[in-house]
């Protein structure tokens, strides 16, 4: 009996032995899956354990964790509501998290590399020092305008955004998205009210969860013109050159002809750059787009920023929030050769070109900033939670250089003058030079007509304190009015908030 | 176990013959090992508590005391009752013991609201109340030694304990459920508002002292009336009659008292000691044939008909992808993979995790619990304890000279490794989960005594096999006198070791 004993003592050992592999396969290799599994509720446990720091702004918190007693100690509160959701995004219990919540995440928890001296001093002293604080760019004047702008628009527009930046540096001033919501209910600790108010929202009218100023793409209507007008200067046109218009034009391979928005719109058969970008004459657009050829506008918009899918407003050179790519589209006829109707289309903003609001407010920002654009972002400063050392301070870099410096000089005249003179006059305010481009995009055959404005304001020395995009999106007859008179109220807002970033 | 230099120096086992090999029972050796345990499990609870409570309360020795007290107690009846006994057992199961309570212990803290963490009775709980068991356990396990001087003494209960043994496994079943079932299992005896104990456990003891009987008895007639097939020697038709009557006792288990577990622990323990008895694999082959085609049967049955099949067709669902329904039938096992993952090759540290999240983690899932805290490497050390008493049971069984003992002793010492497996395989999703205890270590009374039971069977086997055989015995190697040889006892073979 003694052999079939011995075997049954390998087989007691091959059961073990089965058991130890599996172990070590769970306990080992899918040791992370499981850790971070959704449905871990250690994770979230841990992760309240710490007070998360404040993301700040202005010297005003507008996300901080209050102590509530209960298995997760911390409750994530927003007391800015639907002022600041789109940056902040949220930090619920059970869903994803989004915004600066989700970029800095790492450093508002505590967890981050850069606080281990922190965890390692509160591991011997026994203190509970939270996460660090982030403080942001915002201008809290000139968010309240762009928030209040946009949602109390005089136009009916249910959807838009609007952002603002300072041309020298990148600082954000101001980003909005309408419609927006309230990221409370989302961080709630009662997981089904906080799925339910996220369900909401999901399912809500014009998306209030989506971010427009950054992640949204619109045909840009006359904006574009700048785009073209640069093209233009870099190629033996100056401002006051003249240049074809008419009525009406049409393209040599579509019978579709292009107008101008109303008859007393460049009606004359030449007229000059300034004047064409003055009162937006499409005609001229259009045929100086095809004079320049489709390479040379792609290769424009370009280098002012279209086609980039990788730029994000956060950090400078860390991750942030994802910014989408815009784009000139196509403009080929179906055998690959230009097609001058597309072409002339294009050149008008329409067609297939679709940009971001933030794309919009750097053309305006390298016109102002002497042809230098720079990289926006939003967060200016990390602090330690004991807010004495600082890890990380913004310094600001250079994105490209899209024109230089003479022809944005003359960009810049013309769309001062566009303020000045022509379609964008309710972006005036007192004491400031502002410059900016309306524009009017077709939405669609049933829609209606999406309004812009891009723009910037120059101190009376001349130094460039804001640049601006506003959306209205299906705003209409007026919305590029509007647009104008909300972009010059922010701009406005953020060259008075001079402590508070 | 390598020998040591000195000879063992317990004055009540010294040989007396000049001449004759000093017999060593190494129970000082046992000794250090408890003591080394013991410090183990006081560790483990000072850790505990500074994890817990952020401090070590001037009272944290206070549990490993009792227990001290109760194994060293039972060391001491160990030296006078079993002298020559393994003595790598009782440390072993003092070790999984210790921890146990340990373990039960710091969930009664994380239970309770952090005021009153550190004023917390240590009597007061489930740990407190494995405490009470630990003592009644340990007590009832020297009264079988001290009852049982010989294992061989039991094979003239055989057909009682067989009988005994079916009507413990059968009860639950007859039971109303109210009386019987505790999260769709029906395994239980509950007394309403004193408690519930589960006779299936020693209803196992039981039925493997008949098998060893019944087995020896009727060995050479298995192993010899055979026929070939496919080159294997199959037994006659009608030898497998018994065999067949387990299996369908453990079917019987599975469909009233819907657990697949016990089944599987009883049919796979009556095929290992028939294994054994007659050295043929035929058996084998052929209890993984019905046991195999059993529960896919089941898995079939309880996907088409449903009815009482229906509770293993679904944990099978659950087994192959428990995160399928991760809030409702997979909850458990996805939170005891998520607990083990959590706790990763070092663990969150004794007091450093969150057992509570797993439902049930005092009972079928303290493997989970407890992985989470001591990770991979603290996991694969108590696995090789467990595997160590097996090992051990089964060393016994091979040196022991009769057979009975062989089968008992090996057919028990195996036993105890399958339900390790079963349980542990089930928790972390090698097998598909079915509610057993983890021996030693679950909260719960019937476990824990019936387990101790087996511990002291294994203790009175071991003392038989490492007795020696020359010089003719005298008072310490037969207390109660009697004839000197063991051999002339013995019913069976000439040994052949």
């Amino acid at each position: 009996m003694n052999a079939p004993l011995r075997r049954v003592g390998v087989v007691a050992m091959v059961l073990f032995g089965l058991l130890f592999a599996n172990l070590n396969w769970i306990q080992a290799y899918k040791a992370d899956e499981y850790r971070n599994s959704d449905y871990n509720g250690r994770v979230q446990v841990a992760e309240y354990e710490r007070k998360r720091g404040n993301i700040e702004a202005g010297g005003t918190a507008l996300a901080t964790s209050k102590e509530t007693g209960g298995k997760l100690r911390f409750l994530r509160t927003y007391p800015g509501g639907e002022k600041y959701a789109h940056v902040l995004g949220y930090k619920p219990v059970n869903l994803g998290d989004t915004g600066i919540e989700r970029v800095e995440n790492d450093f508002l928890a505590g967890t981050s590399d850069a606080l281990i001296a922190n965890r390692i001093k509160d591991m011997f002293t026994g203190d509970e020092t939270g996460g660090g604080n982030v403080l942001l760019t915002l201008s809290k004047r000139a968010q309240d305008a762009a928030f209040n702008g946009l949602s109390n628009n005089q136009v009916g527009a249910k959807k838009g955004a609007a952002i603002a930046f300072d041309p020298r540096t990148g600082a954000v001033q101001a980003l909005v998205s309408m419609p927006s919501f309230d990221p409370n209910p989302l961080a709630s600790h009662d997981t089904d009210e906080a799925t339910a108010a996220y369900n909401k929202l999901e399912g809500a009218e014009g998306g209030p969860l989506k971010n427009r100023a950054l992640s949204e793409v619109l045909p840009p209507g006359s904006t574009f013109k700048i785009v073209v007008a640069a093209a233009a200067l870099e190629n033996g046109i100056g401002k006051n050159t003249q240049i074809p218009a008419g009525p009406s034009y049409t393209p040599p391979t579509s019978g579709t002809p292009i107008r101008n928005a109303v008859p007393s719109i460049c009606p004359e058969s030449e007229v000059t750059l300034i004047s064409a970008v003055t009162e937006s004459c499409n005609t001229g657009f259009a045929k100086l787009g095809v004079e320049l050829g489709a390479d040379t506008v792609k290769e424009k918009a370009r280098q002012f920023g279209f086609e980039q899918d990788d730029l994000t407003v956060g950090q400078l050179g860390e991750d942030g929030l994802p910014v989408a790519a815009s784009r000139t589209g196509a403009m080929q006829g179906p055998d690959g050769s230009t097609d001058p109707a597309a072409l002339a289309q294009s050149s008008i903003g329409q067609r297939d070109v679709k940009m971001t609001p933030l794309q919009g407010a750097l053309i305006a920002g390298a016109v102002a900033n002497g042809g230098s654009q720079m990289r926006p972002y939003l967060v200016r400063q990390l602090l330690a939670p004991d807010r004495t050392t600082s890890y990380y301070t913004a310094k600001p870099r250079e994105l490209r250089q899209p024109v230089s410096g003479q022809v944005s000089s003359d960009l810049r005249d013309m769309m001062v003058s566009v303020v000045e003179n022509g379609t964008g006059r309710n972006a005036k305010f007192n004491g400031y030079t502002v410059g900016g481009k309306t524009g009017t995009a077709q939405s669609g055959p049933q829609t209606p007509d999406h309004g812009w404005f891009i723009g910037f304001a120059l101190d009376s020395k001349g130094t460039p304190v804001s640049a601006v995009c506003v959306v209205l999106e299906e705003a209409g007859s007026g919305g590029s009015a509007e647009a104008a008179r909300i972009a010059g109220k922010i701009m406005q807002a953020a060259a008075a908030d001079s402590g508070g970033r | 176990m390598t020998a040591a230099a000195a000879p063992a120096a317990s004055p009540a086992t010294t040989g007396e013959q000049p001449g004759v090999r000093l017999a060593r029972s190494r129970r000082n050796a046992e000794l250090s090992l408890l003591l080394l345990a013991l410090v183990i499990v006081a560790a483990y609870g000072a850790t505990v508590e500074a994890t817990v409570l952020d401090t070590v309360t001037p009272d944290f020795w206070v549990p490993t005391a009792v227990l001290a007290g109760v194994f060293l107690a039972l060391h001491v009846v160990i030296r006078f009752l079993a002298p020559y006994a393994d003595p790598a057992l009782l440390p072993a199961v003092a070790l999984l013991n210790g921890i146990g309570v340990g373990f039960l212990r710091r969930l009664d803290l994380a239970r309770a609201a952090p005021a009153d963490r550190e004023s917390l009775a240590i009597f007061a709980g489930n740990g407190g109340r494995q405490f009470a068991w630990t003592l009644a356990s340990v007590m009832l396990a020297a009264g079988l030694l001290a009852l049982m001087r010989d294992h061989r003494s039991v094979s003239r209960y055989a057909y009682t304990l067989g009988l005994a043994g079916i009507v413990l496994v059968m009860i639950p079943a007859v039971l109303p459920a109210k009386y019987s079932e505790i999260y769709g299992a029906k395994l239980w005896i509950i007394v309403p508002g004193v408690g519930q104990i589960q006779p299936g456990e020693f209803a196992k003891l039981a039925l493997l002292a008949f098998f060893a009987y019944y087995l020896v008895r009727k060995r050479e007639v298995l192993s010899l009336a055979s026929h070939r097939f496919l080159g294997i020697d199959f037994p006659r038709g009608r030898d497998l009659g018994p065999v067949l009557a387990v299996w369908a006792l453990s079917v019987l288990v599975l469909v009233f008292e819907k657990d697949l577990g016990t089944s599987l622990l009883y049919f796979g323990m009556f095929v290992v000691t028939l294994y054994i008895a007659t050295e043929r694999v035929s058996w084998l082959l052929i209890g993984l044939i019905l046991f195999f085609g059993g529960a896919y049967l089941a898995y079939v049955l309880g996907g088409v008909v449903g009815g009482p099949f229906a509770n293993f067709h679904l944990r099978a669902q659950i087994w192959l992808d428990p995160f399928a329904d991760p809030y409702q039938d997979g909850y458990q096992l996805v939170q005891g993979l998520l607990a083990l993952g959590s706790g990763g090759l070092f663990g969150a540290g004794p007091g450093g995790g969150e057992p509570l999240e797993i439902p049930e983690v005092q009972n079928d899932f303290i493997f989970a619990g407890i992985g989470e805290e001591i990770g991979l490497f603290g996991l694969s050390a108590l696995l090789v304890v467990y595997l160590l008493i097996v090992e051990r049971g089964l060393r016994a069984a091979l040196a022991v000279r009769d057979s009975f003992g062989k089968l008992l002793a090996g057919g028990l010492a195996f036993t105890l490794g399958l339900q390790v497996f079963v349980i542990v395989g089930g928790i972390s999703k090698l097998i598909p989960l079915t509610g057993q205890t983890t021996p030693f270590l679950s909260a719960g009374g019937s476990s824990l005594m019936a387990n101790w039971l087996l511990i002291a069977v294994l203790l009175r086997v071991s003392d038989a096999a490492r007795r020696p055989v020359t010089g003719g015995g005298g008072p310490a190697a037969r207390p109660g006198g009697g004839p000197p040889e063991q051999l002339h006892g013995a019913p069976t073979e000439v040994i052949r070791p």
